[in-house]
């Protein structure tokens, strides 16, 4: 029963990040596309905004792990 | 084929005057040691005039680099003098700790040692073993003690432990929320310096219900930044500690590699988010709030 705890915690718990950067790239690939002089400025953004996102996935990652080894 | 070892905690490897050495701190004390005679040798071999040597020519990279990061972010030149040391000092210390945790002998030279009488015992075996104590109190000491570790001993584990010599840094909790509380601590210091007591006009805000919830929710919001600091490093680097050590169990040969790689990059882009992230609560705390609208 614990491996299948470790396991939805895990699984469920990438899923909300995965799509959070998803929608991130693509819109900062669509203002590059449009503004490409104001590429670095909005790439800078979205390493920002992709370190919050996979903050949350890490979380999930962090309580499967204390689940399965401690 | 010995088992896969994987600890969430650091393991003490020494006692010195009554404190306990871990083995991430050992570590820790390794890349510190080394990032002062970094700093050393660079402050040693500049010259102003005629051509620079190879070395001062990445320190003076290294640096400006930092410079105009933080330039973006941060305009006035005051600003920037205050806060290229510190971002600087974040990212080597956090980028050092990360690679040394990849090193061939890091994690894997150690020592065996018995485990100890007294353990962490599940909670359960732990009250059962405390009601057995309490209803044979009438019975002699010597039932009693054997009773006890005979119902401790299905929750021990009777085999050696390997603890090895070096850790990585970050991957021990401990080490990350220090990191966490000082960035997080240095943004209220740099708020106060700046705006002087308006800084906290911020948290605590009565000039009307809604701003006083606001205020409230800014002060969780600094709670929160702490926890989201430590766990995103500690998650980030134990995770990939736990990859390379699965893959490597697994199949020792040619597949680790490109996890090896993984890793790096991943050391690089966790120091580089620590540092740009306190940049960025760095320069919103000095900011204030009426520039802002």
């Amino acid at each position: 029963m614990k491996d299948l705890a470790v396991g939805i915690a895990m699984g469920v718990g990438a899923i909300g990040p995965a799509l959070g950067i998803g929608i991130l790239v693509s819109k900062a690939l669509e203002a590059i596309g449009r503004n490409p002089e104001a590429s670095s400025k909005i790439q800078t953004n979205m390493i920002l905004g992709m370190a919050f996102a996979e903050a949350v996935a890490i979380y999930a990652l962090v309580v499967a792990l204390i689940i399965k080894f401690v | 084929m010995s088992s896969l070892h994987i600890s969430l905690s650091a393991e003490p490897v020494a006692h010195i005057a009554g404190v306990t050495i871990t083995n991430s701190i050992l570590t820790s004390l390794v890349v510190s040691a080394l990032l002062v005679a970094f700093a050393l040798a660079a402050k040693a071999s500049l010259k102003s005039s005629g051509k620079p040597s190879k070395f001062q020519t990445f320190v003076e990279l290294l640096v400006e680099t930092f410079r105009n990061m933080v330039k973006g972010v941060a305009e006035s030149d005051k600003k920037v003098e205050i806060f290229t040391p510190v971002i600087l000092a974040f990212f080597m210390f956090i980028i050092m700790n990360n690679w040394l945790g990849l090193l061939p002998g890091v994690g894997t030279i150690g020592f065996t040692e018995e485990p100890k009488e007294v353990r962490l015992v599940d909670p359960v075996h732990a009250t059962e073993a405390v009601e057995a104590t309490e209803t044979k109190k009438s019975s002699q000491a010597e039932d009693v003690i054997i009773e006890e570790k005979s119902e401790q001993a299905p929750s021990e584990h009777k085999a050696p432990v390997f603890v090895p010599y070096f850790r990585a840094g970050t991957a021990d909790l401990n080490t990350t929320i220090a990191l966490a509380l000082i960035s997080v601590v240095l943004t209220q210091v740099y708020g106060v310096y700046f705006q002087k007591h308006h800084y906290f006009s911020k948290y605590i805000n009565f000039s009307s219900p809604i701003n006083f919830f606001v205020g409230l929710l800014e002060t969780v919001l600094e709670l929160a930044k702490v926890m989201s600091f430590a766990f995103r490093l500690f998650g980030n680097i134990f995770a990939g500690e736990v990859l390379l050590a699965v893959m490597m169990f697994l199949v020792p040969l040619v597949v680790p590699m490109p996890f090896y790689g993984l890793e790096i990059f991943v050391g690089f882009i966790q120091a580089l988010v620590f540092s740009m992230l306190s940049l960025v609560f760095f320069s919103m705390a000095t900011v204030g709030h009426e520039e802002e609208h």
